[in-house]
């Protein structure tokens, strides 16, 4: 079995997120990229997944500008075999599914893993697209995730509930808890990450659809009001008269 | 040229996500000088479908095949296209739910349209650009989107427009066929299990969320919370400890790595106000915060705060709201 994990280099998740000062770019200084924490759960259920076969292989895929080499080092000492950066600024989601689609099928991987989201732009949509590109499905976003054969058996998180969906490889499933517990690299992971292949391609297809104009931040809230812990039944009062939200 | 909604139904009823997307969409199409078709997935009857025209939808389209009842993305995204072809939409807008966002970027791909998801205004068009706003970095930002080409699909976050009534209106139902074939199905569930929602309320769809985090202590007490939530006919949620240590179940957990919310009032009893569990929630009208240290960082996010312990201030909350009748 061929797995293919993608990843998204993302601020950490502690990053108080400003703007340039046009609000035309986000300002990286000083920020701490991380592996996005939803692909995580997509990368350690591979290695999972393979070691259960006992055979197979899993590539990690980040399109990005070599900036992201660090965390794809990071996955690969988390576990995966090899690596394929492709080399340009990720401009949106069209684009990254174009290469990812790209990629998936030369290679002609049989499972491919995605996070349920990349935490800096929210798409929700990679996947989707990715599937849709290759002619295969789509199984977004899976809480569970199971191999039998050729045959996936997973649970799909819908509002209010679950689908159970199986399907044949190959397939996109896009991961989230409580899929596995992710893992982090370990000492001998570290060392061997160092010597496996990083491959770097260049980017295919189309341009982007979208662009950002700009960006902005939430407005600040007024300022707390206090209630008295002794008299809080008040607080209801406040927030039927002054709040009308009850 | 017009516009097409796709509103999602479920036990026969619109979903409350969707009557925003409704209004949505009839206020661009407003924009635009055309009308919003309806497209309706799930389970739908025709009475409730024809009273879309309150949200301002002429006219709704139904397909009766049984097999879309439950979600089926292949199914879906042939019916929303064929529909989009029939209609010749341009704009398409869906509810940024799990449904809504997987078959809006498979239809991207398939109608060659431009896409943003979690959408949380009314699109902009000035100098021939098309802008829409939509969060970013797990609710700390906004990003103003230019979609280009010919066909736009927009996906709106639940709670961030307002559904539109107009007593009295009605649309047209008509009947519709995507003469969808077994193949369109292959990816369809084996099964469906639905949770039990505690007093029936469905946590992304929720207007008031009570949730509770590591200062409720153990899951023996949630049950100060769920009558609170019960009093108010909220939903309840918690933070991401609680449900890592399963004192709660994984899909109510909130934050930048569970579900985001952005009901009218999220009320936090014992959770700290972590950056990671603000973001999921920071887009909600109203925030309480009940805390017994003054210095947790949540009061700084909050509306409203109650200094307390919350094993004394939530039955005095449960009983005041009670007293409202
Ligand atoms: C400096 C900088 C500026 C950027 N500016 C923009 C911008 O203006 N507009 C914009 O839309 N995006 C921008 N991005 C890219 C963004 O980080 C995403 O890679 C991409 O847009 C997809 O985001 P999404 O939220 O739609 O992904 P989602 O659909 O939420 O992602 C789902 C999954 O797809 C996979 N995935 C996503 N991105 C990548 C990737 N790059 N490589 C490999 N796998 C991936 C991951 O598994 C992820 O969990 C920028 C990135 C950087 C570093
Ligand atoms: C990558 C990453 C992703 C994360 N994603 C999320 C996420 O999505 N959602 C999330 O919630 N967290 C997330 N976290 C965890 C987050 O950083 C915090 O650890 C977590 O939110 C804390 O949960 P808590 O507030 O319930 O617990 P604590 O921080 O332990 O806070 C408990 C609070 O209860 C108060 N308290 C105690 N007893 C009482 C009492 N009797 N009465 C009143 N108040 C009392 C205390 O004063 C304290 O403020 C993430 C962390 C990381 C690193």
């Amino acid at each position: 079995m061929k797995f293919l994990v993608c990843i998204s280099n993302v601020p950490d998740t502690t990053t108080k997120i400003t703007f340039t000062p046009d609000n035309k770019e986000f300002n990286k200084a000083g920020v701490q990229f991380v592996i996005n924490p939803w692909d995580e759960y997509a990368l350690t259920r591979a290695i999972e997944l393979k070691e259960a076969a006992g055979s197979g292989t899993v590539t990690v895929l980040n399109v990005g500008e070599a900036d992201t080499e660090p965390n794809i080092r990071k996955a690969l000492a988390i576990g995966a075999d090899d690596a394929i950066r492709v080399n340009a600024a990720p401009q949106d989601a069209y684009f990254v599914a174009e290469q990812i689609a790209a990629i998936a099928k030369e290679g002609a991987y049989d499972v491919i893993l995605m996070g349920k989201e990349s935490i800096d732009y929210n798409g929700f949509q990679v996947h989707g697209m990715v599937g849709e590109m290759l002619g295969i499905p789509t199984v977004a976003p899976a809480m569970k995730l199971d191999l039998s054969g050729n045959t996936a058996t997973l649970e799909r998180e819908i509002e209010g509930g679950k689908e159970i969906v199986s399907v044949n490889t190959p397939f996109v499933a896009s991961c989230q808890q409580p899929m596995c517990e992710p893992r982090i690299p370990n000492m001998r992971g570290i060392m061997t990450a160092r010597t496996k292949p990083l491959k770097v391609v260049e980017p295919v297809g189309e341009p982007a659809r979208t662009a950002v104009a700009e960006f902005a931040l939430p407005a600040k809230k007024q300022g707390v009001k206090l209630i008295d812990a002794e008299n809080a039944g008040e607080l209801i009062k406040l927030l039927r008269n002054e709040a009308k939200v009850i | 040229m017009s516009v097409l909604v796709v509103v999602e139904c479920a036990d026969g009823e619109v979903k409350k996500s969707s009557l925003e997307v409704a209004s949505y969409g009839a206020e661009v199409a407003a924009m635009l000088g055309t009308t919003a078709t309806a497209i309706a997935v799930g389970e739908a009857t025709t009475a409730n479908l024809a009273t879309l025209g309150e949200q301002g939808i002429s006219k709704v389209l139904y397909d009766a095949e049984p097999r879309l009842k439950d979600f089926v993305n292949n199914a879906y995204t042939k019916l929303i296209a064929t529909a989009t072809e029939q209609e010749q939409a341009k704009i398409i807008i869906l509810a940024n739910s799990n449904i809504g966002a997987a078959v809006g970027s498979r239809l991207s791909v398939r109608l060659k349209a431009s896409l943003a998801t979690n959408v949380v205004e009314l699109p902009k068009t000035a100098d021939g650009q098309f802008v829409v706003r939509r969060g970013a970095f797990s609710g700390k930002a906004f990003s103003d989107v230019v979609l280009s080409g010919d066909r736009k699909i927009i996906a709106v976050k639940k709670n961030s427009t307002e559904a539109k009534h107009e007593a009295g209106k009605t649309a047209e139902v008509t009947s519709f066929s995507a003469q969808l074939t077994d193949a369109d199905f292959a990816d369809a569930p084996t099964q469906v299990v639905m949770q039990d929602q505690a007093g029936g309320v469905l946590l992304p769809e929720a207007d008031l969320v009570v949730s509770g985090g590591r200062g409720m202590k153990g899951p023996e007490n949630w049950g100060l919370i769920e009558e609170l939530a019960k009093a108010l006919g909220a939903a309840t949620a918690c933070s991401k400890p609680v449900s890592d240590v399963d004192w709660r179940p994984h899909h109510e957990h909130v934050g930048q790595t569970g579900i985001t919310v952005s009901p009218n009032l999220y009320i936090a009893c014992g959770i700290s106000g972590a950056i990671q569990h603000l973001a999921g929630v920071n887009s909600s009208k109203v925030i309480v915060v009940i805390n017994k240290d003054p210095e947790a960082p949540f009061f700084k996010a909050a509306d409203y705060g109650i200094v307390g312990d919350v094993f004394d201030v939530l039955p005095k909350l449960t009983a005041a709201v009670k007293a409202l009748g």
